[in-house]
């Protein structure tokens, strides 16, 4: 903080989640949805490096303490033991944060986890701007790495209701997945009720036919929130979540832009490389004529500091969302 | 479907018997070397009398079944000695004899840096530091499941400047995972030169036996002594096992014992002929 700058926040503790306008909340969704998949399945088995609670898995922990295996401050040796307990005919989950899991374990990614084709679930917290502690813990262009390396899923989450169903269904898949992490106090938006989670699936939210949001992870219940104040304004905007970034759901993308050629990405993470990416490419692929504003962190580290500070200062709020679509459909 | 053969690939522990089997891992290195022109045929020469003594007196296989799940696992970590491994699993039954003439040829399953898709290839190496991480699981998997199956991961000693090689020292040592042998060759050579150059790893069989390791250091060529050491890592419980094995590059053809630089061998046409007599005239 400079001095004489306003004090609006102060950086929270590392485990603070931003439950800021939730209407409904869930305790540990990812902890408490492996307990339930491994009570079904006894091949399910868990893994962290030092952050058992820091990534929920220790409720899994706390249940199955035999089927969980603590492995030190050491990412390498943590993905690559999950490689070789996949390797015995287990489906392990191995937890850690993003930046540590795709900065200092990437090779181990690549070749133990994908080249091998092991059936490994690398469950990786505090995505983008979900911590306040800096770059160091920001994960921020993990989507860009993770969806580039072939044979990988690479799923990013909106809320409670998705990373529970997802954890689920990754178990059921047979392959190597990327997941980012929600932990802790985690916003309930999605009624289980009626959505369902499936990879490489992307689902329509909300339909509108000015203007269509294109969203993951965090920013979908933003993308929603944004929806909401256009439609005061009697301007009607679709939401289309992409739960999986890879596989990409093409289809889903292709059918909604041929119908709303208006499209604002909205990602928790840089837009070089992630769903902006993966959308402009698809657009350029299926020759579709739409104009495009990106959402997202821009080329840089972040500052530490609150979440709703963050988000204000780097341009991830809901307003920053309509904004773009205002602009969007006054030029 | 069809059922694979269930019978055992038959282990002995007379030095005789391993000592005719590791000439015939060397026939089968040079075979494969001499018409490709170059390679790793050094490594490959020189690890020859270990793996004779992994896969015909210590491995629990089955060559017609090679994905048998109570297996002894054999990780290679150093996919560059895939010439040496392409040997013992023809050797052994596990690919055929005549495949060896296709290695690293463009579309055969016999690369130059060994990968998991050919049969009896446990894991992809090459990319080092990644095989000792993977046996960890594996035996971290095997021994969850009840099953008692052994694990053996050969790295080298390039490998002990590795910091994943050293994750996972910890880990193995933690969980007490005495089904699990690390066989470090110290050939002495790594790209750039010796490691005493390059990046310093000695004492090293100090280092293994500081995280906790039953550690041994023997002659890689003394068959006796490899079979020992190997029955004492079976019959030792509570640690994991390192077994430091000191080689000769190029061991039983002179002319590459010889060479000063013996990481990627090229060999002129005419050479490997007095390659082949070297190396009958040592056995």
């Amino acid at each position: 903080m400079k001095t004489g700058m306003p004090r609006t926040g102060v950086t929270g503790n590392i485990l603070t989640s931003d439950t800021s306008g939730a209407a409904a909340t869930e305790s540990a969704p990812f902890g408490h949805a492996l307990v339930r998949v491994a009570e079904a399945d006894a091949r399910v088995v868990g893994l962290t490096a030092d952050l058992g609670k820091y990534t929920d898995i220790h409720v899994f922990a706390e249940r199955f303490p035999e089927r969980f295996f603590q492995m030190g401050m050491a990412e390498q040796s943590l993905i690559g033991a999950a490689c070789g307990l996949a390797r015995t005919g287990l489906i392990p989950f191995a937890t850690t944060y993003c930046v540590f899991a795709t900065r200092r374990a990437y090779d181990f990614i690549a070749i133990g986890a994908a080249l091998g084709r092991a059936n490994v679930k690398i469950i990786a917290g505090l995505p983008g701007l979900t911590t306040g502690y800096g770059g160091t813990h920001q994960g921020i262009e993990d989507l860009a790495l993770m969806r580039s390396v072939p044979g990988l899923t690479v799923i990013d989450p909106c809320d409670a209701t998705e990373v529970a169903q997802a954890t689920a269904a990754i178990a059921r898949h047979d392959g190597p997945v990327y997941m980012r992490l929600l932990r802790g106090i985690v916003p309930k938006v999605l009624d289980p009720a009626t959505f369902s989670f499936e990879v490489g699936r992307a689902r329509l939210l909300r339909d509108g036919a000015d203007v269509a949001f294109v969203s993951t992870g965090i920013m979908t219940p933003r993308a929603l929130d944004a929806a909401r104040q256009l439609e005061a304004e009697n301007v009607r905007a679709a939401v289309l979540h992409v739960g999986t970034l890879k596989p990409f759901d093409r289809d889903a993308v292709a059918t909604l832009l041929a119908r709303v050629p208006h499209v604002v990405t909205a990602e928790n993470h840089v837009v070089t490389g992630g769903l902006a990416s993966a959308v402009a490419d698809m657009a350029v692929d299926e020759r579709l004529d739409i104009r495009l504003a990106r959402i997202g962190i821009p080329d840089c580290f972040c500052d530490s500091g609150s979440l709703p500070h963050l988000a204000e200062r780097y341009g991830l709020t809901p307003r920053h969302l309509a904004d773009a679509a205002r602009n969007l459909l006054r030029t | 479907m069809s059922q694979l053969s269930a019978e055992l690939l038959p282990l002995t522990r007379d030095p005789v018997a391993i000592r005719g089997r590791a000439l015939s891992l060397r026939r089968h290195v040079l075979r494969m070397a001499e018409i490709v022109g170059q390679g790793y045929v050094g490594q490959g020469l020189g690890i020859a009398d270990v793996l004779a003594v992994v896969y015909f007196a210590e491995l629990r296989t089955r060559p017609a079944d090679p994905g048998w799940s109570d297996r002894d696992r054999f990780l290679l970590s150093i996919g560059h000695y895939g010439i040496g491994l392409y040997a013992a699993l023809a050797e052994a039954g596990i690919i055929p004899l005549a495949e060896l003439d296709t290695y690293g040829a463009d579309g055969s399953r016999l690369e130059m840096s060994a990968p998991e898709t050919t049969p009896g290839v446990e894991i992809t190496g090459g990319s080092l530091g990644h095989g000792l991480t993977q046996a960890v699981g594996m035996a971290l998997g095997l021994r969850l499941q009840g099953r008692d199956a052994r694990v053996f991961n050969l790295l080298s000693d390039g490998e002990c400047q590795e910091g994943s090689t050293w994750e996972s020292a910890l880990a193995a040592s933690h969980y007490g995972l005495d089904r699990l042998t690390a066989i470090v060759d110290c050939n002495n050579q790594q790209a750039d030169g010796p490691p005493a150059r390059v990046m310093g790893i000695e004492p090293v069989a100090d280092k293994w036996a500081a995280f906790g390791w039953h550690t041994q250091r023997v002659d890689g060529h003394d068959i006796p002594a490899l079979l020992a050491a190997f029955a004492a890592a079976r019959t030792t419980p509570g640690r994991p096992h390192a077994i430091v094995v000191d080689t000769l590059m190029g061991r039983g053809v002179r002319a590459f014992e010889e060479r000063e630089k013996n990481h990627f061998i090229r060999v002129d046409a005419d050479d490997w002929a007095l390659a082949r007599d070297q190396l009958e005239a040592s056995s």
